[in-house]
């Protein structure tokens, strides 16, 4: 069973959906008791780092990811909720992460923000998340990101008038600044991908 | 590695239907909403763009239907506009799988909504879309109800202040232009780029492949068009392998 973790962020009916195509069980919740029997924890989010970070907190939601990462269990963060995995933001004020992963998630040094649309992702080597799509574009819409690699992980890059990390895979957590639920065909390989690395 | 630029087909959905005319007046059908967002997936559309022309409360509940069946097999971005005009409005519309809406005459009528609607969702939700067309001076005036109305503001301080209050992107909308397939407004893109560095949906115009091009080399990051699409006249993927052909950087949809 797959759970997606609802904490009033994200476009949830289109992540249910996509992690649907898979053919595994997909349950959105934000009972903690659903959430321990989950092989798979998916954190979507949209919006400012702030903000979610506030609604994460308001269903205790740091401590279903660190509970679920303490079961030995695998996470994927979705766009503001690959973000909140870090240790700080600072998109309008400056918040605390989670700080699962160590790095901060700062402005994208670019002219035109936010950065939207399908953008290419160099991918770190033997990378699970990207096989067999790694020349695929995927769908952006961010203007905060993660700037500097991870050193306890494996980085993958897009260029948007400079580098960013645009995902992070480490043994249980993986992270990903793009939709791949609305990144079409690549977008769905890359979560079908995921949940047969559970 | 760069940015792919963004096509963009727009369907104006008229209680449940896909429906389009010359500016805005002789409304034919174009078919049916979901069917055609599946048909322009495939095709390699990058977003879809649903405008409600709905007249009705009943043909805008009507519309909500659709944005939710689409949401159950369209797996990429689907904005909605079209008489929006409050945040339960958007809330409603997020909920039911919209990842944007666009935004009008309401926030020239009430600018405080772009900053309400973007400091509770977020500015990657809200698409300001400016209506604009030339004054007898030649300027560029903001129109409001689909360019029958002027409302009296330049549309450069106007893009100016909807980036402060936080607007997401601007889908630039030539009221000249609309449905004449004449090639989109190359001197209202540019001015437009000149005073914003949002992203800029280009819409209004596009006739041919080539007029694609020019927007993009005019200033434009994203291509919206609705009547060459519907009727088949241009295909997505032959202006995506033109512009390709050219150096765009451009997405091809997988093909498995």
């Amino acid at each position: 069973m797959i759970t997606i973790l609802d904490y009033g962020s994200g476009n949830l009916r289109s992540a249910e959906r996509a992690f649907a195509t898979t053919s595994r069980e997909v349950i959105v919740t934000s009972d903690p008791r659903v959430c321990e029997k989950a092989e798979g924890l998916v954190i979507p989010g949209v919006g400012a780092f702030a903000a979610c970070m506030n609604q994460l907190r308001a269903i205790n939601g740091g401590e279903i990811i660190n509970s679920h990462i303490a079961a030995g269990k695998k996470i994927l963060g979705i766009c503001v909720g690959m973000q909140i995995m870090f240790s700080k933001g600072f998109e309008k004020i400056t918040s605390q992460g989670l700080g699962i992963l160590k790095g901060d998630v700062e402005l994208l040094p670019a002219k035109i923000l936010p950065h939207i649309g399908w953008n290419q992702v160099e991918t770190g080597e033997n990378s699970t998340l990207f096989k067999g799509i790694e020349r695929e574009r995927f769908y952006f819409v961010h203007s905060y990101g993660l700037l500097k690699p991870v050193e306890a992980g494996l980085n993958s890059y897009t260029d948007y008038q400079g580098n960013f990390v645009s995902a992070v895979e480490t043994k249980l957590v993986s992270v990903v600044q793009f939709h791949p639920e609305k990144s079409g065909a690549a977008g769905l390989r890359l979560i079908r991908n995921w949940v047969e690395s559970l | 590695m760069s940015l792919a630029i963004r096509i963009i087909p727009c369907l104006d959905v008229d209680a449940g239907r896909v429906v389009k005319g010359i500016n805005f007046i002789n409304l034919v059908d174009a078919g049916d909403p979901v069917e055609m967002a599946r048909k322009y997936q495939m095709e390699g559309a990058d977003e879809l763009t649903f405008l409600d022309i709905s007249a009705s409360a009943d043909g805008r509940s009507t519309t909500i239907e659709v944005v939710k069946k689409c949401a159950e097999e369209i797996f990429i971005p689907l904005t909605v506009g079209g008489g929006i005009s409050s945040i339960a409005q958007v809330d409603t519309l997020l909920r039911a799988g919209a990842d944007k809406v666009s935004i009008n005459t309401a926030a020239i009528s009430k600018p405080e909504l772009i900053n309400e609607i973007s400091e509770r969702f977020g500015n990657q939700v809200l698409v300001l879309s400016v209506d604009a067309r030339r004054n007898e001076n030649g300027e560029f005036e903001v129109t409001t109800h689909g360019g029958r109305k002027s409302s009296g503001l330049d549309m450069r301080s106007w893009i100016e202040e909807i980036e402060i209050r936080g607007a997401g992107e601007i889908l630039l909308n030539s009221m000249d232009r609309d449905g004449v397939k004449s090639g989109y407004d190359l001197e209202m893109i540019k001015v437009a780029r000149e005073h914003s560095n949002l992203p800029i949906i280009a819409s209004g115009g596009a006739g041919t492949v080539e007029h694609f091009q020019e927007a993009l080399a005019a200033g434009a990051n994203a291509l919206l068009a609705a009547s060459v699409f519907h009727f088949g006249e241009v295909r997505i993927n032959q202006v995506k392998d033109e512009l390709a052909k050219n150096g765009f950087p451009v997405r091809m949809e997988m093909s498995n």
